[in-house]
């Protein structure tokens, strides 16, 4: 396995051209395009770029929709992963090291959380008697409550490599629990922190199921949202709808142009221990 | 409180009772968020199953709706669909995914490029992907039908013929996530020590011989977790279908996740909640045992 192959890489190449990159080179083209070339879907090149006039026409179809719904999207994003990383770092702090009763069960709900499929409607239900139904503060709470599992376990891991002697230290010196927790090991914590707001910023942002029970109408809508109903109202203006496709795909592509590294980590160590 | 001998460390005690530093009370915000919008809705689902329910009142019926359920063929077909939607993806994320991880562990040109764009389309949104792949499968003027007419084969209707649509869907999610299959593999195949490699090639081993008794044993961690993984994300799978076929055409590619959400928009949330149980009861049917067994497995290595 150690000498270079250089016939079985060509083949490599080539077909990762064929399989991944076509379809991403078809969303660029399809969205330079006007409306009658894109119609006929073929895989060319566009005779005249129209790239601004039709990134132009998506920002403005339906009274600037779109921008509306990036501004949504990234209060959703920003606002649940936040609550999130702070909630489970904590959770994670005292699960990693303390032994109580509690433990064993706590452990079994982060599994569950990563496993059992929500009840849809009886969320809802919840949502309405708490009147956070069709609102962004409910929404919020439910993608923090579906997204604690998977940062609990990679905090967890994280946190069992930090020497206990420096919590110790920490409470000789006076820390009660909570100069402990966010003077002391929030800190330490920074590198995994990192990875998880990356992964779970883009989970939150390409999420569709749960705007679309819990956040339904157009003043509300989600990117993701705004693209599904595109579909349905631009059938016919495909160098449109492929326009929103690749607007949608800039957060998660800057994303992983910056941190490649951290949401490899990120998804093989929570994966492992899932 | 437990932990005594640690908490005498803890300098000054200001009440009567030994405090632990880690203080329990560190569980109770997230332990709200998650006990009322996921423990409520997921207990209280098994009673609104058995109701006729609108949200604001609810009667209760028994088991009516599970029966509706099960004598509907369109949604017992939904179930069944759910399982070999699941088994196929998660199969061929397995095949695939090890397939590539040792191609993308071994010097190969072009290495990090290849891991790049195999991995990316993990990031994009299923709703961009399954709308692009829409296209790309139309029957007549999609890219894939009119590539494979050049080659003198006529295309099937991908998504419009009914033998074929849950099919494609699933091999479009395998596009998307075999990214992620691939990236555990290859964790698994790098942790492997190099010294097994070292003794098999003085040992003379074939490639063949590498891949069969090193590789595939050693890497079997990193199989459990790709299985697991895909068969809970494949039997709870939505958003690519919905957008792709919407569960068409007919019923050919509905799943048990897009009948709970047609049950729901037509009103019915008694049944769409029994639909849940159902998919409840069938995800942990499946992946409770199914890990017991693997991690079992694991520890007879």
């Amino acid at each position: 396995m150690k000498s270079r192959n250089p016939a079985l890489s060509i083949v490599a190449i080539l077909l990762s051209i064929v399989v991944f990159l076509v379809p991403f080179a078809f969303i660029l083209l399809t969205a330079a395009k006007n409306r009658q070339e894109a119609s006929r879907l073929d895989f060319t090149w566009p005779t005249q770029f129209q790239f601004v006039q039709n990134f132009v026409d998506v920002v403005q179809a339906r009274d600037y929709m779109l921008i509306i719904a990036f501004i949504n999207s990234t209060i959703l994003t920003v606002a649940s992963v936040t609550i999130m990383v702070v909630l489970a770092a904590m959770v994670a702090f005292v699960l990693q090291r303390r032994r109580t009763r509690w433990t064993g069960l706590v452990n079994f709900l982060v599994l569950s959380g990563l496993i059992i499929p929500p009840a849809v409607v009886p969320t809802i239900w919840v949502l309405q008697k708490l009147g956070l139904f069709r609102t962004m503060p409910g929404l919020i709470l439910v993608e923090v409550a579906f997204g604690l599992s998977f940062c609990i376990l990679l905090f967890r891991a994280f946190i069992a490599t930090i020497p206990r002697e420096l919590d110790e230290a920490a409470i000789i010196d006076g820390a009660g629990p909570l100069r402990l927790f966010f003077r002391v090991v929030l800190p330490l914590l920074k590198s995994v922190i990192i990875t998880c707001v990356v992964v779970q910023s883009v989970t939150v942002f390409n999420d569709f199921v749960n705007p679309l029970y819990f956040l339904p109408g157009d003043q509300n809508a989600t990117v993701q949202l705004t693209l599904y109903n595109f579909s349905s109202s631009y059938s016919t203006q495909y160098n449109l709808l492929f326009m929103d496709i690749l607007l949608i795909t800039i957060p998660p592509l800057i994303m992983f142009l910056f941190f490649n590294k951290r949401i490899v980590a990120g998804m093989t160590a929570g994966a492992i221990k899932g | 409180m437990e932990a005594r001998p640690r908490t005498s460390v803890a300098g000054p005690v200001s009440s009567g009772r030994k405090k632990s530093p880690y203080s329990s009370w560190f569980y109770l915000p997230a332990a709200i968020v998650y006990a009322v919008l996921f423990l409520v809705p997921t207990v209280t689902s098994f009673y609104f199953s058995l109701t006729r329910w609108s949200i604001f009142d609810s009667q209760f019926i028994g088991f009516d709706n599970y029966v509706t359920f099960f004598r509907e063929p369109a949604l017992v077909s939904g179930l069944w669909h759910t399982v070999v939607y699941a088994v196929i993806t998660s199969g061929l994320k397995v095949v695939l995914g090890l397939g590539l991880a040792v191609l993308l562990t071994s010097q190969i040109i072009g290495r990090g490029y290849l891991r790049s764009v195999v991995f990316f389309p993990v990031l994009v949104s299923t709703i961009g992907v399954g709308l692009t792949f829409t296209i790309l499968m139309d029957p007549e003027d999609g890219l894939i039908n009119e590539s494979l007419s050049l080659l003198g084969i006529q295309g099937p209707g991908w998504l419009t013929d009914p033998s074929y649509a849950l099919l494609s869907v699933a091999l479009v999610d395998v596009w998307k996530g075999v990214g992620l299959a691939t990236l555990i593999y290859i964790a698994g195949i790098v942790s492997i020590p190099q010294e097994y490699f070292e003794a098999a090639r003085v040992d003379g081993a074939t490639a063949w011989q590498n891949f069969r008794s090193i590789v595939l044993p050693l890497a079997r961690p990193a199989t459990f977790t790709v299985i697991l993984l895909s068969l809970i994300g494949g039997l709870r799978s939505f958003d690519l279908i919905w957008a792709m076929t919407r569960g068409g055409p007919g019923f050919t590619s509905d799943v048990i996740a897009s009948v709970i959400y047609k049950q729901y928009q037509a009103g019915f949330y008694g049944l769409s909640t029994a639909g849940n149980v159902v998919l409840f009861l069938l995800v942990t049917a499946i992946i409770f045992p199914l890990s017991r067994y693997l991690n079992s497995r694991e520890v007879d290595l």
